[in-house]
This record gives structure tokens, C-alpha cells and sequence, in this order.
């Protein structure tokens, strides 16, 4: 049990329209993740489903009952924030224990959840310590502890990682991933971070300004982003996009991965100029200036030596190169 | 030891310039301390030397504990700076997170009615404020003054206030919130706490004045029985004869119980915020 309707939702904050309109649903289990950029909706849309936001209009169901007029704690949800908003003055243990005793569960139950938890996440020697005696990664594994032990149908992730350093945050990404597969919970996790959308989800919702754009398996989206947008989003270093005219093609715009294109010293499609090589070991990024095609990013497994100043030129996979139309959907 | 950022003409000047504003600033308060020892023809010889042997005297303070009710005044405005305290720290930051938490129509507009205090000296009201006491019955009685005192300090206190509480995480609030706390809960215990230095400015700047005020116990409240402190200090002040002892003596006592309340919230102000809530 633990799944998630939202029909037709729309939020505005005065004349400012955040959401305009979003359906989805979900299913028990599914680890889905909304991304898009900043100002998207993402966040609101999950405190809309948390109860924290009223929508205003539109219906958000939980095991297909209509949650949206219900308050937060009744909901049957947890939630974990960016910013971890631990209780400063209630030790880790209690910090996990709030909800549940504001529920009304006996005690011996309590600690029996709390014991779960904390093991699962190796919390048991910090039980006693309040919440500015841990590290960052420490308070953010409590407040996905808190979470657990409220056993909710839904566990909604507001940004979690994106307080932790870099090393922390693939770590607590692991953990997360670990978590779902244990607890085979549904989950829903907004971040802007397209990494982790792709490491984490089973579906991943991609919004932009207050819209979905498309919901798909991370490689379905990889594979056939339904327009320019998506196609731009997903995927890093960013597609690169090409004005149709200018290639003489008849859709308005090209895209091509930096992955798809191949690049030779004396012959191919687009004769360009090395700007910038940025050399990562596993792979290296070129950034073409080229006579056709304007500035492009080219992808090359490897070490590959390219001076700036030399020419190069660079030749996109026919198979995996991507037309737009004037809209910006994707043509077949 | 020369740092960068340090040099020793800059730290003696500095210094220097603290150390005359501290003492322009204490004189009178040592004045007064001072010559509150005295007799009063030491006080009128030499006001600026401290008590000799000579000039000591405790004349003024057994004057002010034998004559009137002393011990009653102070209890008179002990009740009254505490209670209006009291009032105005808890209704000055309920109203100040409402206004920084809720969003409803005219929430702009309120928050600049209850600002609106500040600028308008809460005096000018006077006579309408004792038409209002004597059609109520409040004149002659403490509640009057609490009530007049509370008003006063409530415009600074939300002004303030909301200020901080809009600096308090959203997701503790909302954390709350799925916890199933009760918007009281969150307010009283994660929101209080963290606005504690807050509240103790505010604390601050709202008893100094109602303890010294002479103006409405004067006017709402010159009974014996209601009698503050400052109002009962007049009674030593006569239109020919004065007695420096006894006032200068009133005065000393009545810095006592406002110098323990400031140290107690200047504490708080220096006690670290509970931190490791976000971040």
C-alpha cells in the first residue's frame, strides 16, 4: 500500500501560477523523483502532496482516498527537508520518536521502530547526543530515521543531499537507494539534480515551469526525451542543440549528445576549433567552435589530446542524433 | 603581538574612546550611588568626592525604608514591569508570527497597523486613555497600568519579532507539521527557543522605560496603594525643601531590581542560540 493519485492540481500564489495543472500517479513501491530546474513547482508540488500547501484546485489521493483536505500528520506520509529541520532541543532518539508519540503509539512500540531504524541506519551510538553534536550526514541520516520509524505509506525527500558535500552525498544517495530496496516503500524525491534523478529512480517526472514535461524510466528518457527540453535536462554535459536551418535540415532544431558525436584530425561532418579541453581521465569534454554547427560540446571516452587552437572534426551517430520541431517536441 | 588586522595605536585609541563613553556614561549612575551614602551637608560640600568617614551617612536609606511604604512601591512596580513584560513578550510574538508565518489577505497592511505604535508616543492619548480607565473602573489599580504598558511595548516587540521569526526554517515548522504537532507546539517549542536572543532585546528595551515611567502612574494610578517606585520617590521632592538624602537613596534602590532583570536577559542575549536545528 502506498500509492499517490494527483489529479488536474494547479497552485497560484496570488496571480503567480506555480502549478498549472498535474496529473500522475503512482504506484506502491515506485521511487519516483521530480526534477527540473529551479522555480519549476517541483518543491510545491511535493508539499502539496504533504499537506503543507493547499493546492488550489485539483484533488490529491493517497491509497485512492482524497487526502486534500486532510492535515499533514494524518496523511500517512513522512518527509525529509534539505536542511534536515531536526528538533534542536529533543535528543536523536526523541527527535525520532515525536511523531509517533504525538500518534498516540505505545512506548514499547516506539522503541522497537526506533531500534529498526537506527540500525539500519547506524545511528544506535548517537541516540542520546542532541542534534548540534552530529556531523551533516549524521542529522540528515536522522532525519530519514524519523522518517522510517513513522512507517508511512508515502516518504516524500525535499532536496535531501543537497546540504552535504560532495563525497557525503553519494554515499547518503547509496543509503537512500538501499533504503527503498529494503523497505520496498514508495518514495518521492524532488531534486534539481539530474544524477541523481537518473541513479535513483524508477520514474522520474520532469517539470518545467509548473508543467510536466515527460514521465519516464530514467533510460526512456535518455533514450527518447519527448521534446527539446527534456532532451536538454537529462543528461550531462547538456545535449547540444543545432539551428536546422544551418545544417539544412527541415526540423527547426538538431540535437545531438556530446556521447554521439565522434571526432577525427582530417575528415567528418562539422570541420571546427578545439576553444577548450577539459580532461577528466575517464573521459574528456571538447568544446568545438565549428563552422557549420557553432559551438558544440563533444564527449570522448578516454584520454584524448587535443591542444586549443587545433582543428578537429566531428562527426554526429545518424542513429542518435534527435529533430525538433518548431514547437520543440521531438519528431519521429 | 602585531596581526594584520591589529596594530597598538588603533587598539589604544579605540580603547580610549570605550573607555571615556563608559564613563560619561556611569558618572551620573555613580553620582548618585555615591552621594546616596552621604549627609546631606557632605552631598551639598563636596558632591564629587566619595564618602569620607566624615560624610557617611545612611541617613537617606533608613529615611526611605522608615518613611512610606517603600517595600510596597517596589512590589508595586516589580508586578506591574514584570506582568506588562509578560504581556507584551507573549502577544508581541504570537501577533509577530502570524504575520510572518500565515499568508492572509491585509497581512502587509496589518503588520504596518501594529507598527504603527512606534512613531505615535503612546502619551498623546493620555486623556483619552483616563476617560477610557475611569469609565471601566481601572483607575487607581495596577491592571490599568499593565494594560497601558503592554500597549506601549506591543508595536517594537512585533516589529522585532517578526523580523527574527521569519529567519526560522520553514522545514522545522513544517517537520512539525507532519509530526502532527499543534501550531501552538510549534510555536511554543520550536520557535520560542530560537528567537530567544530576540526576545530578550525586546525584553530589554520594553522594561527600562515602563519601570522608569512616572507619567501614567501619576496620572492612572497615584493612589498609596498603587503607588510605583518613581511616583513614590516624589514624595521626598517638596516645592521648598527636598530631601536629597532620601531620593538620592530611592533612586539607588530602585536601579537594583531593573540591573537584575537586564542581567538576567543579557545572558540570554550572549547564550548561543540552540543551533544544529538546520545546517
Amino acid at each position: 500500500m502506498g500509492s499517490l493519485k494527483i489529479e488536474n492540481v494547479k497552485k497560484a500564489f496570488g496571480p503567480v501560477e506555480v502549478l498549472k495543472g498535474i496529473n500522475l500517479e503512482v504506484t506502491d513501491g515506485e521511487f519516483v523523483v521530480f526534477v527540473g530546474p529551479s522555480g519549476c513547482g517541483k518543491s510545491t508540488l511535493l508539499r502539496v502532496i504533504a499537506g503543507l500547501e493547499d493546492s488550489t484546485s485539483g484533488r490529491v489521493l493517497i491509497d485512492g482516498e482524497d487526502v486534500s483536505v486532510t492535515p499533514p500528520a494524518k496523511r500517512g506520509i513522512a518527509m525529509v527537508f534539505q536542511t534536515y529541520a531536526l528538533y534542536p532541543h529533543l535528543t536523536v532518539k526523541n527527535n525520532m520518536g515525536l511523531g509517533l508519540k504525538q500518534a498516540g503509539t505505545p512506548a514499547p512500540e516506539i522503541d522497537r521502530r526506533i531500534g529498526i531504524a537506527s540500525s539500519m541506519l547506524s545511528l544506535e551510538p548517537y541516540l542520546e547526543r542532541r542534534p548540534a553534536e552530529l556531523s551533516g550526514g549524521q542529522r540528515q541520516r536522522v532525519a530519514i530515521g524519523r522518517a522510517v520509524v513513522r512507517e508511512p505509506k508515502l516518504f516524500l525527500f525535499d532536496e535531501p543531499l543537497s546540504n552535504l558535500d560532495a563525497a557525503l552525498r553519494v554515499n547518503t544517495r547509496l543509503e537512500i537507494a538501499q533504503l527503498h530496496r529494503r523497505l520496498k516503500a514508495t518514495m518521492i524525491y524532488v531534486t534539481h539534480d539530474q544524477v541523481e534523478a537518473m541513479t535513483l529512480a524508477d520514474k522520474i517526472v520532469v517539470l518545467n515551469a509548473g508543467r510536466i514535461e515527460q514521465i519516464g524510466g530514467p533510460m526512456e528518457l535518455y533514450n527518447a526525451p519527448a521534446n527539446e527540453f527534456v532532451a536538454g535536462f537529462i543528461g550531462s554535459p547538456k545535449m547540444n542543440f543545432i539551428d536546422g536551418a544551418r545544417l539544412g535540415e527541415t526540423a527547426k532544431t538538431i540535437g545531438v549528445r556530446p556521447e554521439h558525436l565522434t571526432v577525427d584530425p582530417k575528415s567528418g561532418a562539422w570541420k571546427g576549433t578545439v576553444v577548450h579541453a577539459e580532461h577528466l581521465g575517464a573521459d574528456t569534454n571538447l568544446y568545438l567552435d565549428c563552422e557549420k554547427a557553432g559551438l558544440i560540446t563533444v564527449r570522448i571516452f578516454g584520454v584524448y589530446d587535443a591542444e586549443p587552437g587545433a582543428t578537429l572534426y566531428a562527426t554526429p551517430d545518424p542513429a542518435k542524433t534527435y529533430r525538433f520541431g518548431a514547437d520543440g517536441k521531438t519528431l519521429k | 603581538m602585531s596581526t594584520a588586522t591589529r596594530s597598538l595605536p588603533r587598539t589604544i585609541g579605540a580603547h580610549a574612546i570605550l573607555l571615556t563613553y563608559t564613563a560619561i556614561a556611569l558618572f551620573p549612575v555613580i553620582l548618585v550611588i555615591m552621594n546616596s551614602f552621604k549627609s546631606r551637608a557632605g552631598i551639598f560640600g563636596a558632591p564629587l568626592t566619595p564618602p569620607t568617614p566624615k560624610t557617611f551617612d545612611l541617613i537617606g536609606y533608613t529615611t526611605v525604608i522608615g518613611q512610606g511604604d517603600f517595600i510596597h512601591y517596589f512590589q508595586n512596580s516589580l508586578v506591574v514591569t514584570v506582568a506588562s513584560l509578560f504581556f507584551v513578550l507573549l502577544f508581541g510574538a504570537m501577533a509577530a508570527f502570524a504575520l510572518s508565518e500565515y499568508r492572509f489577505r491585509g497581512n502587509t497592511m496589518m503588520g504596518l497597523y501594529l507598527a504603527l505604535g512606534i512613531m505615535i508616543p503612546i502619551r498623546l492619548g493620555t486623556v483619552a486613555i483616563l476617560q477610557l480607565m475611569v469609565a471601566s473602573g481601572l483607575v487607581n489599580t495596577l491592571t490599568a497600568l499593565i494594560l497601558v504598558y503592554t500597549a506601549q511595548g506591543l508595536p517594537l516587540a512585533v516589529f522585532i519579532l517578526s523580523e527574527f521569526m521569519k529567519q526560522v526554517s520553514d522545514d522545522l515548522k513544517n517537520a512539525g507539521r507532519i509530526d502532527g504537532l499543534s501550531e501552538y507546539t510549534i510555536f511554543f517549542r520550536l520557535v520560542l527557543p530560537l528567537v530567544r536572543p530576540s526576545m530578550a532585546t525586546v525584553a530589554v528595551f520594553t522594561m527600562i522605560p515602563i519601570w522608569n515611567d512616572l507619567w501614567f502612574p501619576l496620572i492612572l494610578a497615584p493612589s498609596e496603594e498603587t503607588k510605583t517606585v518613581t511616583l513614590g520617590a516624589q514624595l521626598f521632592l517638596g516645592q521648598f525643601v527636598t530631601n536629597w538624602n532620601a531620593i538620592l537613596a530611592a533612586l539607588s534602590l530602585a536601579i537594583m531590581p531593573v540591573l537584575i532583570l537586564y542581567v538576567i536577559f543579557s545572558r540570554q542575549l550572549i547564550r548561543g542560540i540552540t543551533s544544529g536545528a538546520v545546517k
